[in-house]
C-alpha cells in the first residue's frame, strides 16, 4: 500500500464495464487504495465518494462519446464541496468522432482536469503520472 | 376455579409489557395451547413508580384470565419519550444515512440526522432536542478525519446530558473520545458504520447503542425497579416491533409496515428490494433487508403541523370546517382521542392517511431517468417495494378507527400499472393487502420471539 487513495468510475449514462475494473485491479496492484464506483456514476457520487474516503485523486473514465457533456462542472462542483485542488484524471473515448487528441486534451484541462488520455493509453502510464503527481514513494 | 387455576399453573404462561407513554400495556401468552389469554392494558404512572401502572394492567389482565404464574416477563418501554437519539454523519447520502439506519435498527426515536460540521444553530438544536444518546460517524476507515472530529468537539460543547457513540473512521475514533471524555460526556468507540466505501456495518452501532440503553438509559427514565422484576432485559418498543416484523416477514414474505404515533411515524421493511424491472440499475447506498425508519416530524399530536400543513384546502372543507377546534383540543391533551364518528375523529384519520403517505414515500426507493444516446435510462435509489405483499398498520392512530385499510391505502400507489418504468416513480408496493395489529400485540411478540421463536410464530398465524 502506498497510502493514497484513488476514486474511480465510469462517468454519465456510460455502462462499459470492463475497462473500469481492468483500471482498478492495475492501481490495487500498484499498491493504491481504490475506491471503485463501477459504471453509470454522477459527478455527485465522485465528490460524496472523495469526501468520506479523504481521497488523493477522482479519475475519470469515459467511453461512448459523451465525456464532454458529462464532465462539465465536475471541477467546480468539487470546489463548491471543499475538495479544493483535488487531482483529476480523465481518459477513454472521450469524444465523437475521429477529432486530434490535442485539441481533445486542451479542452478537458480546461474544464480543469489534471491530466487527459487517449484512447488505447495502458494503466503503466497512468499509474506511473498520477504517482508522480500525488509524490508515491518520496520521503 | 380451583381446579383451572392448578392446571395453568403446570403449564407456563408468559407476560409481555409494553410501558409506552400514555398507557401500559400487558398481554397474557399461554405456552401450552400457543394462545393469548388477553390483554389489558392502564394509564402509564409516570413521575412516580412505573410499576403501579403495570400492577394495575396486570390486575385487570388476570381478572379476564383468573390467576396465572408468569414463568418469564418480558418488557418493551417508549415512556418518557422511549430512547431519543439524533445521528450525525458525514456526506448526506453515506455516513449520515448509514449513521441513521444503525440508530433506527436498534429501536431508537430519531428525532434528526445532522451532516458535514456542525455549526452552532445546529448545536442548540441539538441542546432542544435533549437527546438520551448521539451516534457520531463520519468517514471511511482511513478516510476523512476533520468532520469527525470537528463535530466530536462541537457535541462536547453542549451542555447536555447525552452519551456519544462513535461509529466513524478508526483513524479518528480514539481522537474523538478524547475530546468528548474530557468534557465530562460519556463516549464509547464501536465498529464504523461505513467501514469501508459504500459498505454499510449498522450492527456494532446497533449493539453499543442496546447496551448503553440497559446500562444508563434504563436507569436514568426511572425503570430500574420494573427492570429487576423482569426475567429479561427490557429492550426500546420499536426493537420488539422491528423484531416482530423480521419474524412476521419469514411467514408472510415481503412487508411494509407503518407505525403512526404522536411524535413521530415509523416505517419498516422487510424485503431485498431490488430491481423488479429490466433495464434498472441499483445506485447509491445499498440498504439492509430489515429496514426501519424514523420520521421525527410527522406526528399525529407533538409534530402535527407538518401533517396539517401537506393538507389541502378542498380536504379542509369536506371535512373540518373548524380546525382551530382541533388544534386545542389536541394541544390541550396530546393523548387526546376523538370521539367516534365526529369531526376531529374523520380529521384525525386524514392526518394519519398522510403520515402514512409521507413516510412511505421518504422510505421507498425511487428511479430517476437518465436521458442516454440509446434512450432513456433509469436508476434505481433505496428499495423497490412494488412488489410487497402486504403492508401491515400499527398503532392507535391505524388500528382504532373505523377503516383502517383505507389509511394504510396511502402506503400503495394504485395508480402504478406499468411494465416498463416510468420517470421520477416511488416504488411503493402496488397491490399491496392490507393488515393491522388489531388485538396491539406486536410489541408482545417481538419480545416472545427472544424467548420462543417458533411461539411468537404460531401465535401470530393465528391471530392474524
Amino acid at each position: 500500500m502506498n497510502g493514497k487513495t484513488v476514486v474511480m468510475g465510469v462517468i454519465g449514462a456510460d455502462v462499459h464495464a470492463i475497462g473500469i475494473k481492468i483500471l482498478s485491479h492495475a492501481f490495487t496492484e500498484a499498491g493504491f487504495n481504490v475506491v471503485n464506483l463501477g459504471v453509470m456514476v454522477s459527478q455527485e457520487e465522485y465528490i460524496e465518494a472523495a469526501i468520506e474516503t479523504n481521497a488523493d485523486a477522482i479519475i475519470v473514465s469515459s467511453l461512448y462519446g459523451h465525456g464532454e457533456m458529462d464532465c462539465r462542472g465536475l471541477r467546480e462542483k468539487c470546489e463548491e464541496a471543499g475538495l479544493k485542488d483535488i487531482p483529476m484524471y480523465v481518459g477513454g473515448n472521450l469524444v465523437v468522432g475521429k477529432r486530434d487528441f490535442a485539441e481533445v486534451e486542451r479542452i478537458f484541462l480546461e474544464m480543469g482536469f489534471n491530466r487527459a488520455y487517449p484512447p488505447g493509453t495502458a494503466p503503466e502510464k497512468g499509474i506511473a503520472d498520477i504517482s508522480k503527481d500525488l509524490g508515491v514513494g518520496q520521503p | 376455579m380451583n381446579v383451572r387455576d392448578e392446571s395453568r399453573k403446570d403449564s407456563g404462561f408468559i407476560l409481555a409489557v409494553d410501558f409506552g407513554s400514555t398507557f401500559t400495556k400487558v398481554v397474557a401468552i399461554s405456552t401450552e395451547k400457543p394462545e393469548i389469554l388477553g390483554t389489558a392494558k392502564s394509564p402509564t404512572t409516570i413521575g412516580t413508580d412505573i410499576r403501579g401502572g403495570l400492577n394495575n394492567a396486570v390486575k385487570e389482565l388476570t381478572a379476564q384470565t383468573g390467576k396465572l404464574t408468569f414463568t418469564h416477563k418480558l418488557a418493551a418501554s417508549s415512556a418518557y419519550g422511549g430512547l431519543k437519539m439524533v445521528a450525525v454523519g458525514l456526506v448526506p447520502s453515506l455516513t449520515a444515512k448509514a449513521a441513521n439506519l444503525a440508530a433506527c435498527s436498534a429501536g431508537a426515536k430519531v428525532v434528526k440526522t445532522f451532516s458535514y460540521e456542525l455549526n452552532a444553530s445546529e448545536q442548540e438544536e441539538i441542546h432542544g432536542i435533549q437527546p438520551d444518546l448521539i451516534l457520531l460517524s463520519g468517514g471511511t476507515d482511513g478516510g476523512n478525519k476533520d468532520v469527525i472530529l470537528h463535530n466530536a468537539k462541537k457535541l462536547a460543547e453542549i451542555e447536555s446530558d447525552f452519551a456519544v457513540i462513535i461509529a466513524g473512521n478508526k483513524s479518528a475514533a480514539e481522537d474523538a473520545r478524547e475530546v468528548l471524555t474530557r468534557s465530562g460526556k460519556h463516549a464509547v468507540i464501536c465498529g464504523n458504520v461505513m467501514p469501508v466505501f459504500n459498505t454499510l456495518d449498522t450492527l456494532p452501532a446497533r449493539d453499543a447503542i442496546n447496551a448503553l440503553f440497559l446500562e444508563k438509559i434504563i436507569k436514568a427514565k426511572g425503570l430500574a425497579q420494573a427492570a429487576r422484576e423482569m426475567t429479561m432485559p427490557i429492550i426500546p418498543t420499536p426493537l420488539a416491533v422491528f423484531e416482530c416484523m423480521q419474524l412476521l416477514s419469514e411467514n408472510l414474505g415481503d412487508i411494509l409496515a407503518v407505525d403512526v404515533g404522536g411524535a413521530t411515524t415509523d416505517v419498516y421493511s422487510m424485503c431485498r428490494g431490488a430491481p423488479t424491472l429490466p433495464g434498472v440499475t441499483q445506485k447509491g447506498l445499498p440498504e439492509p433487508f430489515a429496514k426501519r425508519t424514523v420520521e421525527g416530524d410527522l406526528g399525529m399530536r407533538h409534530s402535527q403541523e407538518t401533517l396539517i400543513d401537506k393538507i389541502t384546502s378542498s380536504q379542509f372543507e369536506t371535512k373540518l370546517p373548524d380546525i382551530e377546534s382541533y388544534r386545542t383540543a389536541c394541544r390541550s391533551d396530546y393523548a387526546y382521542i376523538p370521539p367516534a364518528g365526529s369531526p376531529h375523529a374523520h380529521f384525525d384519520q386524514m392526518l394519519a392517511g398522510t403520515a402514512v403517505d409521507i413516510a412511505t414515500t421518504r422510505h421507498a426507493g425511487y428511479l430517476e431517468t437518465a436521458y442516454t444516446p440509446f434512450g432513456e435510462s433509469f436508476y434505481q435509489m433505496g428499495k423497490d417495494l412494488t412488489a410487497v405483499k402486504y403492508v401491515v398498520g400499527i398503532g392507535g392512530p391505524i388500528i382504532y378507527t373505523d377503516d383502517p385499510a383505507s389509511i394504510l391505502q396511502n402506503a400503495a400507489t394504485p395508480t402504478r400499472h406499468a411494465t416498463t418504468p416510468t420517470r421520477d416513480n416511488v416504488l411503493k408496493p402496488a397491490s399491496p393487502k392490507f393488515i393491522w395489529d388489531k388485538k396491539y400485540i406486536f410489541s408482545a411478540m417481538g419480545l416472545l420471539a427472544r424467548v420462543d421463536k417458533q411461539l411468537a410464530l404460531r401465535i401470530l398465524e393465528s391471530e392474524l
